[in-house]
């Protein structure tokens, strides 16, 4: 078994080769790729200890993204589901919606930094996309967005944003015709023009360089929590961390500053989409994108296609990250279907005013699955990652009706 | 049998040419085709380069993305490439094969097993596309154990600290990119930048045989015909695209199209 290092970031507990446990990760890429992702490494090294861009991010953070987002308890649900009590982090309340906008606006500060004047980035379900359009619009970069012609047409209203903020949103209509192939795309295009582009990849996936950005932005959303549950608890309570998993670049945010806690203390519970689900099928490790990772593959090699309502989580792979937080035992997953993440969206919209996005719909519905099995003094909390009004159309034909 | 990559240069160098080295995807469109299209193209190639097909190529453009794709939609798989090397090379001994691919599919069969068919298969060279230095040690070594040159790239973009410690690690055959792209663009830099850069690395080690990829056409192949070897790749898939899309023969088309590249380097 792997065992995690205490008191070093979980981001940095790579081997020189950019493996994680000897066993994910890496730096399975091109030579064309590998001095520009080393230069941006060394550029992200001395940028994170730097004090005016560490005040630059925060004050990004504050002022654009709109600052801390909120932590609540859910009454109803809680007294509905008669078990632990339930709360809420609310990180679809930023500026952009989802948790996608840290890491979209670091990637564009980065790309600043870096003299380099295009971006570009890949989105699934278009949350990276939007923000990744606006911070590029914000700090005058042009911006060229990868997606798959399915998740285009899917997710119609966060393509419509992007292209009002002025990014190019170039259709992916190869293979799967949705994230996977996306990632692939953009990818190629970096290896075409990584003199004088800055890749912004979507999620805590591809070479190590590009996970730790990633993971970094994110983690973020745990400080807050950290603090907001000080201040409700006056401790850190025994808490379970329920998060979505499609890369699995919010669940690395949600859990950043809890890892060193015991998991008795603090557990870790990670949920994928039921047909795109490396972590909790027990797939085999491939190398996609770039990096070593549970990937979905078959018995050839060649990587999965996946099937999910949401564009979010259907992808074949996961974070290395998330491999090392399995294979250390530190986190744990499982998944829940298409079905049961409607179903959550229906109670949670019925009992609470949240509207999550389908993405962390599946998180609720471990959260729903938990919760009676559990005391009064367990303290649930879900990352509600995303805003639902995204896939307004793809409740409206699942259950009839979206919520006001 | 065991330097015949060494071999197919020194043929070429006495006949005071370049190597010509094409590249083509097994199994497109299907296994027969793609071995009948390698035989009747031999004759006029120093070395033959077949790709294995993987459905996440991130560093090939759209005419090799297209045949791995065919061949894979017709179903091939290793084992079947392996099969198909072992056909060629029963008539076709003394010509070097060399596959190239992700390692991903080397890392699924297994490192091990899979060098041990190579060496049984006849397959004389290996060029993995995403695992480059030093990421690449141990497998290039694996590799010289078993006699099968592991072909190391150079970019672009690649520094000349990292480009004299590649050439120290690499085996008897470079393969230098030319030009800031995935396979099949076109050359964003002019000819003189390329063979500039063709003769820093050949001034390293002036030993190693250098060839240069991605971008040779038929346009632009014999302005660069004073390297060692040129592999043109996307130029082949796209004719037999075409081919395939006019309901014509692709073991035809392509063999004129190669006799037509031969005929540019002579």
């Amino acid at each position: 078994m792997i065992k995690l290092k205490k008191k070093i970031p979980l981001i940095d507990q790579h081997n020189k080769f950019g493996f994680y446990g000897n066993k994910f990760g890496g730096n399975f890429c091109a030579e064309t790729m590998r001095k520009p992702i080393e230069d941006l490494s060394k550029l992200f090294e001395k940028l994170r200890k730097d004090r005016k861009f560490l005040k630059k991010k925060d004050h990004y953070f504050k002022h654009y993204l709109g600052g801390e987002t909120p932590f609540f308890k859910l009454e109803n649900l809680t007294k509905h589901l008669g078990g632990a009590q339930i709360w809420c982090k609310d990180v679809s309340a930023i500026n952009g919606d989802a948790h996608k906008a840290y890491h979209a606006t670091v990637n564009a500060l980065i790309c600043k930094e870096s003299g380099k004047r295009y971006i570009a980035g890949d989105t699934g379900a278009g949350m990276f996309g939007k923000n990744l359009a606006m911070a590029a619009k914000k700090m005058n970069l042009k911006c060229k967005i990868f997606m798959g012609t399915k998740d285009i047409s899917r997710q119609a209203p966060n393509v419509k944003f992007m292209r009002d903020a002025g990014a190019e949103v170039v259709p992916v209509d190869s293979g799967s015709k949705t994230l996977v192939d996306a990632v692939s795309e953009c990818m190629r295009h970096y290896v075409s023009n990584c003199d004088n582009t800055h890749l912004a990849v979507g999620s805590a996936i591809g070479c190590n360089i590009f996970l730790k950005i990633c993971a970094w932005s994110t983690s973020q959303i745990s400080r807050e929590l950290k603090k907001q549950l000080i201040k409700e608890f006056g401790e850190i309570p025994k808490l379970k961390l329920i998060n979505v998993i499609g890369g699995g670049s919010s669940a690395l945010g949600f859990w950043n500053e809890f890892i060193d806690f015991d998991k008795k203390h603090v557990e870790l519970i990670g949920v994928e989409a039921k047909y795109a689900a490396p972590l909790s099928t027990n797939a085999r490790v491939a190398i996609l994108h770039g990096a070593a990772q549970y990937c979905l593959t078959d018995k050839e090699g060649q990587i999965a296609e996946t099937h999910s309502l949401s564009a979010g989580l259907d992808y074949p792979g996961s974070s290395p990250l998330h491999g090392l937080l399995k294979d250390s035992g530190r986190a744990r997953y499982t998944n829940a279907s298409d079905k049961e993440a409607l179903a959550a969206f229906k109670l949670i919209t019925k009992l609470e005013d949240i509207r999550p996005s389908l993405e962390p719909a599946h998180a609720w519905s471990e959260c729903i699955r938990l919760a009676p099995k559990l005391k009064k003094s367990d303290v649930l909390v879900v990352n509600n990652c995303g805003k639902g009004y995204k896939d307004k159309k793809i409740y409206i034909e699942q259950l009839g009706y979206y919520p006001k | 049998m065991k330097n015949s990559i060494n071999n197919a240069f020194k043929v070429a160098k006495k006949e005071n040419r370049t190597a010509l080295i094409s590249y083509t995807v097994c199994g497109d469109n299907t296994k027969d085709k793609s071995l009948q299209i390698l035989n009747s193209i031999s004759k006029d190639l120093d070395i033959a380069e077949w790709g294995i097909p993987h459905n996440c190529p991130t560093a090939d453009g759209k005419d090799i993305q297209n045949s791995s794709y065919r061949a894979l939609q017709n179903g091939i798989r290793l084992n079947d490439i392996f099969n198909l090397v072992k056909r060629f090379k029963r008539t076709k001994q003394s010509k070097p094969i060399i596959l190239m691919g992700y390692y991903q599919m080397i890392f699924n069969y297994g490192e091990k097993k899979f060098i041990r068919k190579c060496k049984v298969s006849g397959v004389d060279g290996l060029i993995v596309v995403d695992l480059s230095f030093p990421d690449n040690k141990n497998f290039a070594k694996l590799c010289k154990k078993n006699s099968i040159c592991f072909v190391q790239l150079i970019a672009p973009t690649t520094t000349m600290k990292r480009m004299k410690e590649i050439i120290k690690s690499s085996h008897e055959m470079i393969y230098m990119i030319s030009t800031i792209s995935t396979t099949g663009s076109k050359l964003k830099y002019s000819i003189k930048r390329i063979i500039k850069n063709y003769n820093i690395i050949k001034k390293i080690k002036p030993s190693k045989n250098v060839v240069i990829g991605f971008g040779i056409t038929e346009k632009t192949i014999s302005n660069l015909r004073s390297a060692d070897g040129l592999v043109v790749g996307s130029a082949i898939c796209r004719e037999i695209t075409r081919s395939l899309k006019h309901r014509q023969n692709p073991v035809t088309n392509v063999s004129k199209l190669v006799r037509k590249l031969k005929n540019k380097i002579i």
